[in-house]
């Protein structure tokens, strides 16, 4: 084979890294490795990483069951909760999102496709009952919605034991739950659902406290509420408030 | 099809044998050149790569049929059937994980076995992890089609599936990694091809990326929670998904392009010092750009920007990819009219260009801040998967099948009948999507004389949508149809095609 054409560094090439694969694994290695150790070590320190602010609390044993039921059925496929810093999103949606509002969720759920609308800000927009009937019947309250039916969260019931191993599991991560709330995730979900049920009762729908929907209507109605309630306090860290 | 270059080694290995200048008088290039010792070809496990090729098919079709059911379903919401199994929102990441880890996966691995054999003059390091290999993955992906639609999801795209199948993805990954580089120990070739190159980066890059991301705690069988959360998970999934793009969408495929182009072209890879210079800086560049998928969002401006400029960096490599492929063209233009095989191949880098241009653009903050969330990412998501892995599948599939079986193409005009289906499809997909997604962005953010939302409904964007569903919908099944036309192809070529044995010697470039 005639090499005089090429140049030392293609000699290098494929004189050394073409036939050692050893090395050419390990130089390989090292390419892939340094953007994503530059991007992503610095989120875990102190200061260069997102804020971790006391202004947003963990999410309650009954909002991880409806999270959890919003993951099973991929609503995050079709719904951001992510409200970008433009004129255009906060008129529509509402404050834009601070990323110290995500601090508890796992996994995040900012979603990638707006097939419907962001939903970061919908805690506390419409009444339970609404989320109830949207669920059962998209287009009885949002007509020509695509949305597809959800009949099965109004029948199916919520584990207490499974929420619990939901929520130590979620402590083992790092999730600041108390042994008290530990040990009395059955009492702390009754106590929430109970309210949302009388809620529903009120509007004239009769549920019950074990069911999905109710599970899921905690979560919903408390999207967005913590950051938003900061955000009218002024509790924000400046360095985002200037953003 | 050409169906004697079964026999024949490629233009370059003759080339390589003889005393002959190359054409255009540059020294013989030095990337296709291999052993010139010729192989007795059965010490080579087909088998494998013939399995691989039907999962391909198999899975091809499964994932592309989800695709157009998801389809229809935004444009007639009654086809999510009223099912919990058969929701939108649970039929989408199965499409996407039947397409990307079945169909592209399992042609990735075929061309990976049928290749790196011959470029190195080795059988396969083992034989029983390659099945083990074989049937792992296929395994893994028939517990993705049963657990998907019961809404067993960890929610990260591309990353859904439950953290049992996560560690069984990883130990079938580790027997495939062994096995790798268990060939590469034992190969009878020095010197290792560019193919190899993209190869090894796959096989690591793809380790470290499902490793990472996939760390969680398990809270019952089939239901964990990740060991980041908020922003950091979020950073950590696009790491992870854009990866996923980079090494698993693209590197492998570049491999098979490097040694399949030049295969069916039969002519040397244009440029050795392209391919060095556009291997080390696509795979250092790629892994920085997963930020762009959180551009304006709550993750620190100045990874946000790192993800940005990267991303527009990494045109330079893609298009040094693509050059490379199409100027490996050059004396072989006036074959690309009569092999289908070779259509496919100029089509798959075409596209891969085109996306490799458009996504650069994409990932550019105020082009991100219109684009971002509509459909016009899914436009660009399937002028990539469509265009380039899909044209790059059905070309190798098209290529390998005559060579595996020994046997003619059944129909090769139904071939090239399918090749300008796909084409026509997925230029109905890309620009209904385009248009959409450009609607969808400029809508969103109109604001009117006084300063108000002018379409405050989301609805009224919504409604505005089906002509283009409808239009991207046929735009699928155009490419569906000719998806099956290909398996009904390549399963009469091997039911009852005619050995080549048999075969008369006229028609060797039937067409």
């Amino acid at each position: 084979m005639d090499q005089t054409h090429r140049s030392s560094d293609q000699k290098f090439h494929r004189r050394v890294l073409e036939s050692k694969v050893g090395l050419f694994t390990i130089v390989t290695t090292l390419a892939i490795s340094v953007g994503g150790i530059v991007e992503i070590v610095p989120m875990f320190t102190a200061t260069a990483g997102p804020e971790r602010p006391d202004w947003v609390a963990p999410y309650t044993p009954l909002e991880v069951a409806g999270r959890d039921i919003y993951i099973r059925e991929g609503c995050y496929v079709c719904h951001s909760q992510w409200v970008r810093p433009m004129r255009a999103e906060l008129l529509r949606y509402g404050e834009w999102s601070r990323a110290g509002e995500y601090r508890y969720d796992r996994p995040f759920l900012l979603g990638s496709r707006r097939i419907g609308p962001d939903i970061h800000r919908v805690g506390g927009k419409y009444p339970d009952a609404w989320h109830y009937e949207h669920m059962r019947d998209p287009r009885s309250t949002t007509p020509g919605s695509v949305m597809p039916l959800y009949p099965w969260l109004l029948e199916r019931t919520i584990d207490a034991e499974d929420v619990a191993a939901s929520v130590k599991a979620l402590r083992r991560v790092g999730t600041p739950y108390s042994d008290q709330d530990v040990a009395n995730v059955t009492a702390i979900i009754r106590r929430q659902a109970d309210g949302i049920v009388l809620r529903l009762a009120e509007a004239g729908i009769q549920s019950e406290p074990d069911r999905e929907i109710v599970a899921l209507i905690a979560y919903l109605q408390r999207l967005g509420r913590d950051g938003r309630r900061a955000i009218e306090q002024g509790l924000t860290s400046p360095t985002e408030a200037a953003r | 099809m050409l169906v004697t270059a079964v026999t024949v080694p490629p233009a370059a290995v003759r080339e390589s044998q003889s005393d002959l200048k190359p054409p255009t008088a540059r020294p013989i290039n030095p990337m296709q050149y291999t052993n010139p010792t010729r192989v007795d070809e059965s010490v080579y496990d087909d088998d494998v790569v013939r399995m691989f090729f039907g999962a391909t098919v198999l899975w091809g079709v499964v994932g592309m049929l989800v695709g157009v059911v998801i389809a229809l379903q935004l444009a007639w919401w009654p086809a999510n059937l009223g099912l919990p199994w058969t929701t939108f929102g649970r039929l989408r990441p199965l499409h996407t994980n039947a397409v990307i880890f079945a169909f592209a996966g399992n042609i990735c691995f075929a061309g990976i076995y049928y290749s790196m054999q011959r470029l190195l003059k080795t059988r396969m390091w083992n034989d029983m992890l390659s099945r083990l290999h074989f049937w792992g993955w296929q395994l893994i992906i028939v517990l993705a089609a049963v657990t998907l639609p019961l809404g067993m999801t960890q929610s990260k795209e591309y990353a859904e599936l439950a953290w049992p199948i996560d560690v069984l993805i990883t130990v079938v990954w580790v027997v495939f990694a062994v096995n790798f580089f268990g060939t590469l120990a034992t190969r009878k070739v020095k010197h290792i091809y560019v193919a190899i190159w993209f190869y090894i980066s796959f096989v690591i890059t793809i380790a470290v990326l499902h490793i990472v991301n996939s760390l969680a705690i398990p809270a019952t069988l089939f239901r964990s929670y990740p060991l980041y959360s908020g922003m950091t998970d979020a950073l950590v999934q696009w790491w992870y998904g854009h990866n996923a793009v980079g090494f698993f969408l693209t590197t492998p495929f570049l491999g098979l392009m490097y040694y399949f182009l030049p295969r069916a072209a039969e002519r040397p890879v244009y440029s050795y010092r392209l391919s060095i210079v556009h291997f080390w800086a696509l795979v250092f560049l790629y892994i920085w750009t997963g930020p762009h998928h959180l551009l304006y969002s709550g993750l620190p401006d100045w990874a946000q920007t790192l993800g940005m400029i990267f991303s527009i960096m990494l045109l330079a490599p893609s298009w040094g990819g693509m050059l490379n492929g199409l100027l490996t063209l050059r004396g072989a233009w006036h074959r690309v009219r009569t092999d289908p095989v070779l259509k496919f191949f100029v089509v798959a880098v075409s596209f891969y260009g085109m996306s490799t241009f458009e996504g650069p653009m994409m990932a550019i903050r105020s082009v991100n801040g219109l684009a971002h969330f509509t459909n016009w990412v899914i436009g660009h998501v399937h002028s990539g998967a469509l265009g380039w892995v899909g044209m790059m599948t059905f070309g190798t599939l098209y290529w390998l099948v005559p060579r595996l079986w020994k046997r003619e193409l059944a129909y090769p005009n139904m071939a090239t009948t399918h090749f300008w289906l796909a084409t026509v499809g997925i230029v109905l997909y890309t620009v209904s999507m385009w248009a959409a997604g450009l609607m969808e962005g400029l809508i969103w953010r109109a604001v009117n004389d006084q300063g108000l939302l002018a379409s405050p409904a989301f609805m009224d964007i919504v409604n505005r949508l089906d002509p283009f569903y409808w239009m991207r919908l046929a735009g699928g099944v155009l490419y569906l149809t000719g998806a099956l036309m290909m398996s009904w192809n390549l399963i009469r070529t091997i039911a009852t095609g005619r050995s080549e044995a048999q075969a008369p010697s006229a028609a060797a470039a039937v067409s």
